[in-house]
């Protein structure tokens, strides 16, 4: 069984194959004699484990010899290959040189992360730097020196242990993962002694009490998830957004007329007072509107029922993640979200043109009042915002 | 009766002061007015020599007239800011049709040749002046304020750090790195190409003013977090982190995995 590395000749190669031997005896299909030349494994407290696998895999052998062998040889290790350090002492002191270095680029890289930090340090009043320069020389200093200490200790302890350490490859025999017979018959020994110890059968008190306290544990992380609510309610189909509610520029403020808005110009707005209310965050992100004036007989009929002489305004909130949806071209009259690139077609009511909206952007219907501001004439008729709650 | 006297009761002593009155009350107004919208006064000559460049080098795509035409649109009435932008970027004269007209570094026309052409097109129809170097200066804005504008108006299509991004079918927001002031307030007026107005009516000058100051302060400000890859955002962080981080670990697996030579 030794022929395939027998014939290399080195001493290296036959105290290898000593070493392999126990292993190999599992995985060979051995020619009908193979049985009898097996060395015998070490007395181990699993000799008995150890025979049955060995009976079972020679079983399952013998009906396979017909087809063939249902499972190839182990080759063995391939042949030991010395390394240029192993053989030329130059290359070993080349090696340890390059060791070295890495080593010391690793010293120079902490020498750099500290003194930059000290030198150029944010905190230093003395230098003539602004202070955001001095966090930029310290950020980068400080992290060019942290790779460098790291990767030169890491790769300084690989090339060491590639280039000069000993790469012999040695077998180690895996241990059989079941006990003995004797070992198992004492395990559940000792598990029926401890549970005739414990006497849970013989005091009901403690094992009634012990069910409960495990029962009521689960109770504080309930009412604390419970504190994460309530469910929203209407809140996400709703907006600050109502009838005669006036349209004020974001973030200056100040009422838009009419007559202000030039063909081709675009107006971010929010509803009036909108920032007094107490959750001011949450209404703003969902009351954000677009104001876009286009010519009337661009616009279709669907769009031209909430116009003002042209005048749209549409949700700001995309429907598939709620991205504000910002970027109009007043060339093609597509807005389009910079998320996921949905495009909304305003001259048709901001109908889905293109990416993974699946519905229009809801139009919020202008009027304007007796001075000429823009109000809404309405509140959005569905609710903004992603649509997944509806699905 | 004094000589004066007579004077002052001469038959035309009225229509005199009449026609005085008129002329000083419209010359006031016309250089009040002037500063808002109509175009800064030029000269004939200007209109002219405007009128000749405009037809050797415009009018075949936007008409003898500057009626425009299936190509390019009509110039009447887009004042003489949107000629200093179009011909002052180098984008106008357009060498060739695409989804947008690129930016060139050295604009075609010299400075004066700009002016007479925007005297001519400011002469068809009024529209937006060039604004003069006080509207545009912004040492006394607020930046911050301009941050917040900036944000809300411009950063979806040019970028927070207004470094431009992508939009549909080829065009693009341009990087405003290097755009002048004078430059940065007409294209707000105007709106060039994709972009949509924002006119002193909807976005009062002040604004204007200290958005360019934001844009200032951020071409100034280094980056505190070190490298800043452009500040582009998630594209070229992810490039970064994707082949040159995953490309170093990769490197340092196989390397790992060799055995020495």
């Amino acid at each position: 069984m030794n022929e395939d590395a027998g014939h290399e000749g080195t001493e290296r190669a036959m105290a290898r194959d000593e070493q392999a031997a126990p292993q190999r005896h599992e995985g060979t299909a051995p020619p009908p004699e193979a049985a009898t030349h097996l060395p015998e494994a070490p007395a181990r407290p699993s000799e008995a484990a150890d025979r049955a696998y060995r009976e079972s895999s020679h079983r399952s052998e013998a009906s396979a010899d017909e087809a063939g062998p249902d499972r190839f040889g182990d080759p063995g290790l391939p042949p030991h290959r010395l390394r240029r350090t192993d053989t030329d002492p130059r290359a070993a002191r080349r090696a340890e040189l390059q060791v070295a270095a890495l080593f010391a680029l690793s010293v120079l890289g902490t020498l750099i992360a500290t003194t930059s930090y000290f030198l150029i340090g944010a905190e230093n009043p003395s230098d003539a730097l602004t202070h955001l320069d001095r966090v930029h020389g310290t950020t980068l200093g400080v992290g060019l020196g942290l790779f460098l200490a790291l990767f030169g200790l890491g790769a300084g302890a690989v090339h060491w242990a590639k280039t000069l350490m000993s790469d012999e490859e040695r077998v180690e025999q895996r241990h059989p993962q079941r006990g003995t017979d004797a070992e198992r018959d004492e395990a559940v020994r000792i598990l029926r002694e401890g549970a005739a110890e414990s006497g849970l059968g013989r005091r009901p008190l403690i094992r009634n009490t012990l069910l409960a306290a495990a029962a009521v544990l689960p109770v504080p992380a309930v009412v604390m998830l419970r504190d994460t609510g309530p469910l929203p309610g209407k809140d996400l189909a709703t907006t600050y957004w109502a009838k005669d509610r006036h349209l004020v520029r974001d973030p200056e403020g100040g009422r838009v007329r009419a007559t202000d808005l030039e063909l081709g110009s675009v107006v971010h707005v929010m509803p009036e007072g909108v920032d007094t209310l107490p959750d001011a965050t949450e209404e703003r992100a969902k009351a954000a509107v677009l104001l876009i004036r286009l010519k009337p007989e661009e616009l279709d009929e669907k769009a031209r029922t909430g116009a003002y002489q042209g005048i749209v305004a549409y949700s700001k909130i995309c429907t598939h993640m709620g991205c504000p949806v910002g970027l109009y071209e007043h060339t093609s009259h597509h807005l389009l979200c910079p998320c996921h690139q949905s495009t909304f077609d305003v001259t048709r009511n901001c109908s889905v043109i293109f990416g993974p909206a699946p519905r229009p952007l809801p139009q919020l219907p202008l009027a304007v009042d007796d001075s000429g501001y823009l109000v809404a004439a309405d509140g959005f008729g569905e609710s903004v915002g992603p649509s997944y709650w509806e699905r | 009766m004094s000589r004066r006297a007579a004077l002052r009761r001469h038959p035309l002593a009225r229509l005199v002061v009449l026609v005085l009155g008129l002329v000083a009350a419209g010359s006031g107004y016309t250089a009040v007015a002037s500063q808002v919208a109509t175009a800064s006064p030029a000269s004939t000559s200007s209109v002219a020599e405007g009128h000749r460049l405009f037809l050797a080098n415009c009018s075949t795509c936007h008409g003898v007239n500057a009626q425009g035409r299936d190509t390019a649109p009509s110039l009447v009435g887009v004042g003489a800011a949107a000629v200093d932008f179009q011909v002052g970027t180098g984008r106008m004269p357009a060498q060739s049709t695409g989804p947008q007209v690129p930016r060139r570094p050295q604009p075609q026309f010299t400075a004066q040749q700009i002016q007479d052409l925007a005297a001519y097109v400011a002469s068809l129809a009024p529209g937006p002046a060039v604004p003069d170097a006080a509207a545009v200066d912004a040492s006394g804005s607020d930046p911050s304020r301009g941050g917040l504008i900036f944000r809300t108006n411009c950063a979806m299509c040019h970028n927070y750090a207004g470094k431009g991004g992508a939009l549909t079918n080829g065009k693009y927001a341009p990087n405003l790195s290097s755009t002048t002031p004078t430059h940065i307030y007409e294209a707000m007026l105007t709106g060039p190409q994709s972009m949509p107005v924002f006119a002193d009516s909807t976005m009062d000058p002040q604004s204007k003013r200290d958005i360019i100051a934001y844009l200032e302060s951020v071409r100034s400000t280094p980056s505190p977090g070190g490298w800043s890859l452009g500040s582009l955002g998630p594209v070229p962080e992810g490039l970064v982190a994707w082949v040159l981080g995953l490309g170093l670990l990769i490197g340092c697996a196989v390397w790992l995995g060799a055995r020495a030579s």
